[in-house]
């Protein structure tokens, strides 16, 4: 019989803490998740299109993709005073797998209208040799001989050469490495994905769409037959394809799921 | 966090407060009492101080956590032949730890003479396999359910678990060494599995001559400083993409699955015959690189005796098949023609991820 009494008085706490804070009444914090998900120029990439469906790219190569990873970072909410918040943290999305596909930070974000926005990959700042064992695990980072930290991508697949073979293609993206005998030197290929305005509730799920095509495309149609593999060396072509990530991403379907 | 605006808030914290510690203090009391009093003494890990530094934490069940007792039972029942059907063989027999766990038999025979299709695998490290997928294929999830599977295994140790139960619990020792271990003197397979589990866990390997100079105890060699420069170029050997990143992946494994362009047709459809899927016929999971110097022969199928075959193989003798892993490059010429030096200098830097104190840890032998 105490007992009981003792659970009715612990309900009434929850309910009397919870109700003191008066700002978080009208603007309560949510929970937010995202959903990742790819496609071939809204053809949508299932599990069973790897290494088995044949795309073509810009350039008119045939292909196939057999893998593909990618890492994003700090989410950031940003309401009309300009004014972010920032989930800080990663998520490495294994797409043929299905793993990391939903993402769910801890972090909470106030009811609201904002501008979403996330960084492809990891800014400098975040970008620093084996500080994150779980990419370790999952085998995510670069050689010191090309400035360390991660991958941001790797997309491999094959694709029909110009003599009409079959050859590998590895599209791995990192930090651009310039190494010269004397010198290494990096430029941040990182970059930040606008996905335009969005409005938290509890229980919304955006889908952040990423079009594997344009990777191929644009500013700079890429000849897989110059540009294969090697690629993690390669300063100028690192540059490119960070150019070709601009147009990669974009809002899908948001959701509002019950818990 | 908001401060209670009244009295009446506070008491009922407190009070709240005292309801969750009673609660607890009755479920503590549960367990003892399941376990009559009886708790075995927790073991730590030897985790090397650079596995802590730049790797995830080991993967250990909550229902089976490392104890003194229960490591020193799987210990003697890794190395008992009572285990087998005719009281010959112990999973020592095909683990062997001077040859780095493995054994340098191409295919170990059973109790019945019988040889597998596959060579024995080296255990160390296995504790970080996040994946927890064992054996070539990875068909056993978790070390307690691959430990399952040897003992009844047709052309290993060819017993049941009725009969090997049986047996321990009418040996004179382990009833009481199983009290021990998990405060019953029942025995059962799940039993047997957990101990064999948390003794393989202790084979932990991570003081090779590279983990020395990581240290910084050491210098390394310039052909070994040479061979680890190939190993992470992606024009050279690219090995890193699978067998992990120096200074970070000390385990040199992705503990993933791979065709690394060894056949053009298959005898052995590796994962692709556990997960029905042709895209991963011929696929096998990548071996750690660590102790290669005492773990020949070479690959799933044990075809190649030496390093230098190893090499070869990447450099030159790579065959297409549809599942070929984009990363194996040049195909059409076998591969990227390591030149002469390259080769040397690779072989040197594989050779300094070898461990003797590993092989020669007493803790892991038969006392
Ligand atoms: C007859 C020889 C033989 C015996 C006896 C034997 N093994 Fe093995 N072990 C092998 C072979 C061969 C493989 C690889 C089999 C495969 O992939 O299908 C293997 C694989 C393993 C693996 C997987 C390692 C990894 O990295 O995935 C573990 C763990 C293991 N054995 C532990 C044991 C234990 C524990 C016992 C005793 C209960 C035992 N083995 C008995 C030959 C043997
Ligand atoms: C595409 C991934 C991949 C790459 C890249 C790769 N390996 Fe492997 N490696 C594997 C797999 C998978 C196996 C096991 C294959 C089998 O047994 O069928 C293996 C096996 C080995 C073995 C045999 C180990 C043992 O215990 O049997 C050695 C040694 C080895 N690789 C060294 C290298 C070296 C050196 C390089 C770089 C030149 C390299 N590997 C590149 C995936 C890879």
């Amino acid at each position: 019989m105490k007992k009981h009494i003792l659970l009715v008085v612990a309900a009434l706490v929850l309910v009397a803490c919870k109700d003191v804070d008066e700002a978080a009444v009208l603007n309560p914090n949510r929970n937010v998740t995202f959903n990742f998900t790819q496609n071939w120029e809204g053809d949508e990439i299932t599990n069973a299109d790897y290494q088995t469906t044949e795309y073509t790219n810009a350039h008119g190569e045939t292909m196939t993709i057999s893998k593909l990873r990618y890492l994003i970072s700090d989410i950031a909410f940003t309401d009309e005073n300009g004014d972010s918040t920032i989930i800080k943290g990663y998520n490495l999305v294994n797409a043929r797998e299905a793993t990391n596909t939903q993402y769910k930070p801890a972090k909470k974000i106030q009811e609201g209208t904002y501008t979403l926005s996330f960084t492809f990959g990891f800014e400098k700042e975040d970008n620093i040799d084996g500080a994150y064992p779980d990419l370790t695990s999952a085998d995510w980072n670069v050689p010191e001989d090309l400035g360390g930290g991660y991958h941001f991508m790797q997309l491999e697949g094959t694709f029909i050469d110009n003599t009409g073979t079959v050859a590998p293609y590895l599209y791995h993206t990192i930090r651009a490495a310039n190494k010269t005998d004397d010198a290494l030197e990096l430029q941040d290929t990182s970059f930040e994905v606008d996905l335009g305005t969005v409005t938290v509730k509890e229980g919304v799920v955006y889908e952040i769409k990423m079009d594997v095509a344009e990777w191929f495309k644009n500013p700079n149609e890429w000849d897989l037959n110059e540009l294969n593999s090697n690629l993690m060396g390669n300063f100028g072509a690192q540059l490119k394809m960070s150019e070709n990530g601009r147009t990669v991403f974009s809002l899908g379907e948001t959701t509002i799921v019950e818990e | 966090m908001t401060v209670f605006k009244n009295i009446p808030t506070f008491v009922l914290t407190v009070a709240c407060a005292l309801l969750i510690s009673s609660c607890a203090k009755e479920e503590t009391n549960k367990t003892e009492q399941a376990e009559e009093g009886y708790e075995p003494t927790p073991l730590a890990l030897q985790t090397p101080v650079l596995f802590q530094e730049k790797l995830d934490s080991p993967v250990i069940p909550a229902d089976n956590p490392q104890t003194v007792e229960g490591v020193a039972l799987g210990k003697k029942l890794f190395f008992d032949p009572i285990l087998s059907g005719n009281n010959t063989l112990a999973c020592a027999g095909c683990h062997i730890q001077e040859e780095g766990f493995s054994d340098s038999r191409q295919f170990s025979p059973g109790i019945d003479g019988v040889e597998g299709r596959r060579n024995s695998m080296p255990l160390f490290n296995l504790a970080w396999n996040h994946k927890e997928t064992f054996f070539w294929d990875g068909r056993a999830i978790s070390l307690e359910n691959q430990a399952l599977e040897p003992v009844i295994d047709p052309v290993e140790m060819h017993n049941t678990w009725p009969n090997a139960v049986s047996s321990l619990q009418a040996a004179p020792e382990y009833p009481e060494l199983f009290a021990k271990a998990f405060g019953t003197s029942t025995i059962d397979s799940t039993l047997v599995s957990k101990a064999i589990a948390q003794f393989v866990r202790t084979l932990i390997s991570g003081n090779s001559r590279y983990d020395q100079y990581l240290r910084g105890e050491i210098e390394l060699t310039q052909a070994e400083q040479n061979g680890l420069n190939v190993y992470k170029d992606e024009e050279r050997g690219d090995c890193f993409h699978c067998h992990g990143t120096p200074p970070n992946n000390l385990l040199w494994t992705d503990n993933d699955f791979h065709n690394n362009g060894l056949d053009k047709t298959f005898d052995d459809l590796g994962r692709g015959a556990i997960t029905g899927d042709p895209r991963e016929f011929g696929l096998f999971k990548t071996p750690s690189l660590r102790n290669l110097a005492y773990t020949a022969p070479y690959m799933h199928d044990g075809r190649f005796e030496t390093l230098e075959e190893v090499i070869d193989h990447y450099s030159e003798g790579l065959v297409y098949s549809e599942t070929i892993d984009p990363l194996m490059k040049a195909v059409g010429e076998g591969g990227v023609q390591l030149s002469e030096q390259d080769k040397q200098d690779l072989k040197a830097f594989l050779l300094a991820l070898s461990d003797e104190s590993f092989i020669n840890n007493p803790d892991f032998q038969n006392k």
